[in-house]
């Protein structure tokens, strides 16, 4: 279809002497594109849909077909079955099945999506209207921590909750064992440098005159803060915690090293029955789908507000 | 809160939600009550926000289970903050409110971020279990032994190619569908992998990769291509050096969607005045995009390929779901979890801080840029 489109626009091109006049918008149309070029876009977007595709095609073939054919012979080998769903849901390791650690995969994400962007807002409100000495430094370094692999913080984390010591000094009562608490607030620290920067950059961006005016009318930082940066920000915020919510929904490693035995999530799962069933493509095919079903819907219903927020964190990084 | 998370996780996984969203929010519902009545005048409140000073570290030492020795400390702090917060600068409450604001995400970050980043420096050079200073035996450990070698290399390479192909990739497709009928359509066909976990993402291409016997048929999508073109079925993941190059397509096949939202958003910002101009003294399509439009989008590739490049070299998910880093695939960052399994705990964060002086010029660089950026504005 698109090469049709173009090839249109091709001919419908007026010669290079009359282009003067033409409005801007179809100059750009024509800028680098050719036969070439849509052929390109037509095989890269081909390889990008294809493996997904396959993937979603073999989840629903009955398990001897897709050991021995491959799913684009469907035609010539039909037949769909949801048995693959009903067996990777039960299958799993001794304490936990598929359904179970996508329920903790839900019991998980939402409250690690909250949290820290309750957190981050509260703290860049204050990056970003309050005056206080240091404060440049600071958001430096707390942006400088977005940077730092997680990788490093994990194992003394692991500690500190399992022991509740610092440098060996006790600090907090241990909850090693206690169910999700682990993961949430692992989450959550993880995700508060980048949020922090993002947020702030948005609440910064809010017009002087209108918190000036506030304050003049005497509101203090509580008042700003619900009434004027709330509202205003209200869809960064929105945009931010789609994105929160694919990447802890998405996370492997804070999971294996946090979530262990009756609390892991799908994706913990899913890596492990890999590593076991490697050759089960029936089973690998269909968990794989169940993994991505949250996010593929989310993605496909809020995509104009994710791609929002994927803006916004580059734009400005 | 010990008490409290041990008896929240003897509940049922989804009754947890609402219970633990719920106390969070109660508190910071709490949190900002205070805040705004803290810069009010009048003995009243004067009294109020003395004894939050005081009750509010307090109860956090108690919700923390701490020692008493603790508490003393707390209510030290406590009346230090009022005291200060009584002189301060902006009026009276304005440190009150500060504190509320930035506390709890500062402290956080403090116990969960910076602090064990000195622990896991501290520990790669201790022994394996952190008793017994070692000097730089780990990292000699690890640039002594082929695997180790191997390892580091392996993430170099990620990083060198993953980057880079994403970007040029995301970066033509951005240009080719500019301005196209169904550009939309075709934007979420590459951009969707980005939704899709690393671990899901390596299932769809070990479904891709898998290779079969030469005399029967082929399941994998890319050998039966092989098989169609007259070639011999080819085992991706199992020979070295080329399955650390079908690993490193994964990434790259999740990533050249989100170059291509960011720079094609950073091309439609490029003025049309200039382009136009550029078209009367007769550039050609690709002197146009090489002279305006790729000066004008330089930010854009910055941040692009600043973050693939930080997303490879952390990569991890997706060796430990397609190879869990057999036949000479490992990264770092595997590397480091095996390690930390295997109760390595000085190699591991050995493994951690090398990855972590990668990161570092990254970081300068960026720092550098945004503050430039600062300047300008």
């Amino acid at each position: 279809m698109s090469t049709l489109a173009r090839t249109e626009e091709a001919t419908a091109a007026p010669e290079p002497g009359t282009r003067r006049g033409r409005p801007a918008a179809s100059l750009a149309k024509t800028r680098l594109t050719n036969r070439w070029a849509t052929l390109a876009a037509l095989v890269i977007a081909a390889l990008w849909t294809v493996p997904t595709i396959g993937l979603l095609v073999s989840s629903f073939r009955p398990a001897q077909q897709v050991r021995t054919t491959g799913w684009w012979t469907l035609f010539q080998n039909w037949g769909f079955t949801t048995d693959n769903y009903t067996a990777v849901l039960q299958a799993g390791n001794s304490q936990l099945t598929m359904a179970g650690s996508f329920i903790n995969s839900i019991a998980i994400t939402l409250p690690a999506t909250v949290i820290p962007l309750v957190l981050a807002t509260l703290a860049a409100y204050a990056f970003a209207w309050m005056r206080f000495p240091g404060r440049d430094l600071i958001f430096v370094l707390v942006f400088a921590l977005q940077i730092v692999p997680i990788q490093m913080a994990l194992v003394p984390l692991l500690r500190l909750f399992a022991a509740g010591e610092l440098f060996g000094v006790p600090v907090i009562g241990a909850f090693g064992s206690a169910g999700y608490a682990q993961v949430w607030i692992a989450h959550t620290i993880f995700a508060l440098p980048l949020a922090i920067f993002l947020l702030h950059n948005f609440i910064a961006e809010i017009p002087n005159e209108i918190i000036e005016a506030a304050r003049v009318d005497g509101a203090s930082h509580g008042q700003i803060f619900f009434r004027i940066v709330l509202p205003l920000t209200a869809p960064a915020i929105a945009a931010f915690s789609i994105f929160q919510f694919l990447w802890v929904w998405n996370d492997l490693l804070v999971a294996l090293i946090f979530a262990d035995g009756a609390v892991a999530p799908i994706t913990k799962l899913l890596a492990e029955i890999t590593g076991s069933r490697g050759q089960d493509w029936h089973l690998l095919t269909a968990g794989a789908f169940v993994a991505m079903i949250v996010p593929l819907a989310v993605f496909f219903a809020l995509q104009r507000y994710f791609v929002r927020g994927l803006m916004a964190g580059s734009a400005k990084g | 809160m010990t008490t409290f998370l041990q008896w929240l996780s003897t509940l049922p996984t989804l009754a947890q939600i609402p219970i633990i969203i719920g106390v969070f929010g109660a508190v910071v519902l709490l949190l900002l009550f205070l805040i705004e009545l803290a810069p009010r005048r009048g003995r009243k409140y004067t009294i109020i926000r003395a004894v939050a000073c005081v009750l509010f570290p307090l109860l956090m030492v108690a919700i923390l289970d701490s020692y008493t020795w603790a508490i003393v400390a707390a209510g030290f702090l406590g009346l230090l903050l009022f005291w200060l917060d009584y002189r301060s600068r902006h009026g009276a409450g304005y440190i009150f409110a500060l504190v509320g604001f930035l506390s709890p995400a500062l402290l956080l970050l403090a116990a969960g971020l910076v602090i064990p980043t000195i622990q896991t420096t501290v520990q790669s050079f201790m022994n394996s279990r952190g008793t017994e200073f070692v000097g730089l035996e780990n990292f000699i450990w690890i640039f002594t032994q082929p695997a180790g070698i191997r390892t580091v290399l392996n993430t170099v390479l990620w990083v060198l190619i993953a980057p880079a192909v994403s970007t040029i990739a995301g970066m033509a497709y951005a240009v080719f569908i500019d301005k196209s009928r169904g550009e939309k359509f075709f934007k979420i066909l590459v951009f969707m992998p980005m939704a899709i976990s690393f671990v899901g993402a390596s299932i769809i291409w070990r479904f891709v990769y898998t290779a079969r016997p030469a005399d029967s048929d082929q399941i994998g999508l890319l050998n039966q291509v092989i098989v169609w073109a007259g070639g011999e079925p080819v085992q991706f993941l199992q020979e070295s050096p080329w399955n650390t190059v079908a690993l490193i397509a994964v990434l790259i096949w999740v990533q050249t969607g989100f170059a291509m939202v960011i720079l094609s958003a950073a091309i439609k910002g490029v003025p049309i005045e200039q382009l136009e101009a550029a078209e009367l003294d007769g550039a050609s399509a690709w002197q146009r995009f090489a002279n305006v439009t790729l000066p004008g989008i330089r930010s854009s590739l910055v941040v692009v390929l600043t973050t693939i490049s930080i997303a490879s070299l952390k990569v991890f998910d997706i060796v430990r779901t397609m190879t869990a880093g057999a036949n000479d695939t490992s990264v770092i960052a595997n590397e480091m979890y095996t390690q930390f399994r295997n109760f390595e705990a000085g190699r591991s964060a050995a493994f951690a801080l090398i990855l972590f002086l990668m990161v570092m010029p990254i970081v300068i660089y960026n720092a550098r840029q945004i503050k430039m950026q600062r300047e300008l504005r």
